[in-house]
């Protein structure tokens, strides 16, 4: 036998063994797979495609204009266009106003004797007027009897009111979004409003000797020259939850308030009251309302009739989220390809190559998960970005009015919707990891990720459910895709299928992070101490 | 803990004699109830081709994966260079190896499949080129993995394992499937990688495969060691001071030699194999009783001989090979 004296020593220079290394190596390893970026590429045009579908013939976003109670269908849908409001938002601005004209400071105080409303019947679908036939002659809670200042009568202006509401006490609230609880009583009240430069401030008294504030509101845009008076408005029901056409089902009412003689303090322009039905005129409203509006003075006072709301408008017209339905459809292109980037390795033994290129193993799984998680994030977020505009676009030119979104929040749900993929794809790939077994890993995924989106959005389940899969379930970081936010004081059905999650962007994102980052920890521990 | 650093002049001096060996001390290994290693120790030492070898299922791959870290061990232990394999920095400096020829993406290329490898480690596409070259595999590069045969995925494989230049090289039946020319090819590589001063641990279940290649010999059987020496012992002691004789008088030698104490067999028409007598004895001993022979010589076994004499006790699998005997007996029923 002949040994060399001297063992073998390689003259080739040792080359550098970090994290930077192993992340080149692995994203080698995917780039290198052809079928694996066509998946990739074809998850981000999956999301396109979709987009473009299911925007193109998307034509239920409008009224019902000539419904048919017996069918439950309607001649055609007038597409909304509402105003926007001081702040950019949507609004709806509607509503029966007794005004005379204010220049500068002055008070306004009138008492409300009484509220009542009835509903259309035989308006929206055939199920609601069903479901509301008992509730006629009932007041709608957020209908709204009282005082309002406002910059124009024209609908989107700025204003500033203090009201009775049927249901939820007195409230301040002003330019549509701001809303102040005042006390929870719904027996007849003595309102005032006051203006001091371009302070307004709204109070509320049982007997109209003791006065509590309700709120105040700082107009800055407000003109010298303001009209002011009495109103009154109701909203339409919320849409009932079993509505099979979205956005439909919300039915008409109106409320109708008793006043006393207002009492004049400051500016005020002699002469008399002028009636005006503000939004009434407003071609393709985005609420349903009664035409049987107006206003008569009765007695030592005023009797007023509206039917509208003063409020942000959510639920007549698009979101984004019409056109990212793909997102769910490219998710599980995702979903299968990080599965496959690791039970891929297991299947052929490659997996014991990688780890005795790179012994330690727990980098090796975060390298993976950084390499799929970004080939996601820039998937996700490049079909976000193309389909937000062409699925708006193609909305718009089909006549559906889509809510506008500021560039902040597009931002946010192009980058969120880039984490979401990311996130679920960093799951499956721990699932993988943990499961070694493609079949099962892009199973248990698909129950995770898959399953409780397909119940939320079929509308298999009632809506509380719905809500709380999308608290719980990784499927919370679709929140990220809600444009219009949640209002209090608009009543509507706040589902998940209707764009409304129940947690905050961030929140909803936060939860899959979580279940991510439990399976990532599962898998790293199993990968280090299991044999390969 | 002090951290090893093996850019130190002094230290590196000391870990070049330490690092090109592999030492596996008692290693106990077992899956479920089955026990596949049962106190395994042996050393590969640089310089020589170690074929490690033993049937089918004796623990040769267990082994193997252990040494790389793949497996942990249940007890003793399996260092390179005096360290635990998962504590190595870019560990195909180190030790190249090829456990398992099939493993690869079907659909990367032979020459990403390297590429990727060589990021790993922090080597370059250029070495990759020189990896390709050695094996012999310029022309499927660019092809895809999943098209190779197991003799092109052997040669890739020992690419791979060659990538980082390493003093070690751990290969598990690297011949398999290979054509006679790539077995031959594949010998004179192994003989000239060992030349260099590398330790080469070739796995193999034939032993023939390692005949004028490997220089030692490590043969287990049942998780066990069986043997551990040089392919000269291993022959010498097969052989075992037996003679083989030529003559055309084999009746007349028989009786000549056994009188005089040998213990004779006939292993052919005109051969005998006598031991018990030294071969001046025997020479002494025809000549005086008049017996004819054309050859005197000193018996040596072949390396499969001296493989089957070591295992006979130690393959496992023997009842699922086809013999001979079982064979008639279910032919006459």
């Amino acid at each position: 036998m002949s040994v060399t004296s001297a063992p073998y020593r390689s003259e080739m220079p040792d080359g550098r063994d970090g994290f930077g290394e192993l992340l080149h190596a692995e994203w080698t390893k995917f780039r290198t797979v052809r079928g694996w970026v066509i998946t990739a590429v074809a998850a981000a045009l999956l999301i396109v495609l979709f987009a473009y579908l299911g925007t193109f013939h998307h034509e239920d976003g409008g009224i019902c204009v000539g419904a048919n109670p017996a069918s439950g269908t309607c001649q055609s849908f007038a597409h909304p266009t509402p105003p926007l409001g001081p702040g950019g938002e949507a609004v709806t601005d509607t509503y029966s106003f007794v005004h005379r004209t204010l220049a500068g400071d002055g008070s306004i105080t009138v008492r409300v004797s009484s509220l009542s409303g009835r509903v259309q019947a035989g308006n929206g679908n055939a199920a609601s007027a069903t479901d509301m036939a008992g509730a006629s002659g009932q007041v709608q809670p957020w209908a709204k009897a009282g005082l309002i200042l406002t910059a124009t009568t024209k609908p989107g202006s700025a204003y500033a009111a203090v009201m009775l509401t049927g249901a939820h006490g007195v409230r301040m609230q002003y330019d549509y979004t701001h809303d102040a609880a005042g006390p929870a009583v719904h027996t007849p009240r003595w309102l005032r409003l006051t203006r001091s430069g371009t302070t307004l401030t709204g109070y509320q008294s049982a007997d109209g000797r003791t006065w509590t504030r309700v709120g105040s509101a700082h107009l800055a845009s407000l003109p010298q020259i303001v009209q002011a008076g009495l109103f009154v408005t109701s909203p339409p029901t919320a849409p009932a939850e079993q509505a099979l056409v979205p956005g439909s089902g919300g039915v008409a009412t109106g409320a109708t308030a008793t006043f006393g003689w207002p009492d004049l303090q400051g500016g005020w322009s002699p002469g008399g009251w002028a009636a005006e039905n503000v939004g009434a005129n407003v071609d393709n409203a985005v609420l349903p309302t009664l035409s049987s509006v107006g206003s008569r003075r009765s007695g030592s006072g005023f009797t007023i009739t509206g039917s509208g709301d003063i409020a942000p408008s959510v639920g007549g017209g698009e979101t984004d989220k019409n056109a990212l339905t793909g997102v769910f459809v490219g998710l599980i292109a995702l979903i299968v390809l990080a599965v496959m980037s690791i039970t891929g390795e297991y299947r052929r033994g490659l997996i014991h190559t990688t780890l005795t290129a790179s012994p330690r193993r727990g980098r090796v799984l975060i390298a993976k998960a950084v390499v799929i998680a970004a080939v996601a994030f820039v998937a996700g977020a490049a079909a976000a970005a193309v389909s937000i505009p062409l699925g708006n676009h193609i909305l718009r030119a089909n006549g559906n009015y889509v809510y506008p979104a500021g560039t902040l929040t597009q931002l946010r749900v192009v980058l969120g919707t880039g984490a979401l993929v990311a996130l679920a794809a960093v799951l499956a790939l721990a699932l993988g990891t943990a499961l070694r077994r493609g079949a099962g890993a892009v199973t248990a995924a698909i129950l995770l990720v898959v399953l409780p989106y397909m119940l939320a959005f079929a509308s298999a389940l009632p809506a509380g459910a719905s809500q709380w899969l999308m608290r719980i379930t990784p499927d919370a970081a679709f929140a990220v895709q809600q444009t219009l936010p949640q209002y209090h004081q608009v009543a509507y059905l706040y589902t998940p299928s209707e764009g409304f999650y129940p947690l905050a962007p961030g929140i909803g994102l936060a939860v899959l992070a979580a279940y991510a980052l439990v399976a990532l920890l599962v898998a790293h521990r199993l990968l280090r101490t299991r044999d390969a | 803990m002090a951290r090893l650093r093996d850019d130190r002049p002094a230290f590196a001096a000391y870990l070049s004699g330490m690092e090109a060996t592999i030492e596996v001390n008692s290693v106990r290994k077992r899956f479920g109830q089955a026990i596949a290693l049962d106190g395994l120790s042996f050393t590969v030492a640089p310089g020589s081709v170690t074929g490690f070898v033993g049937p089918n299922g004796a623990g040769k791959s267990t082994t193997m994966r252990v040494i790389v870290g793949l497996d942990a061990v249940d007890e003793g232990s399996a260092l390179i260079g005096g360290r635990p394999y998962a504590s190595l920095r870019h560990p195909l400096r180190h030790v190249g190896s090829l456990l398992d020829a099939a493993a690869l993406q079907p659909s990367r290329t032979a020459r990403n499949h390297l590429l990727w490898l060589a990021h790993s480690q922090g080597l370059s596409a250029r070495r990759v080129d020189q990896v390709i070259e050695q094996a012999g595999l310029q022309s499927v590069a660019r092809r895809k993995a999943g098209g190779f045969s197991l003799g092109m995925r052997q040669r890739l494989g020992l690419a791979a394992a060659m990538l980082g230049d390493p003093p070690i090289l751990i290969l598990d039946e690297p011949f398999n499937g290979m054509d006679p020319e790539g077995i031959v090819w594949m010998r004179g590589y192994l003989r000239s990688l060992a030349a260099e001063g590398r330790a080469v641990l070739v796995s193999s279940h034939l032993m023939s495969e390692l005949e004028d290649t490997a220089g030692h010999l490590v043969v287990i059987g049942r998780g066990k060691p069986v043997a551990d020496s040089s392919v000269a012992d291993l022959i010498a002691a097969a052989s075992d001071g037996r003679v083989t004789l030529r003559t055309s008088a084999r009746g007349e030698a028989m009786t000549a030699l056994a009188r005089a104490g040998a213990t004779v067999a006939a292993t052919a028409p005109d051969t005998l194999t006598v031991s018990g007598l030294a071969s001046e004895r025997i020479v002494e001993v025809l000549g005086q009783s008049g017996v004819p022979f054309s050859e005197v010589a000193a018996h040596r076994s072949s390396l499969e001989e001296a493989y089957m004499e070591l295992t006979r006790d130690a393959v496992e699998f023997r009842a699922a090979e086809p013999e001979p005997s079982t064979q008639s007996a279910e032919a006459a029923r």
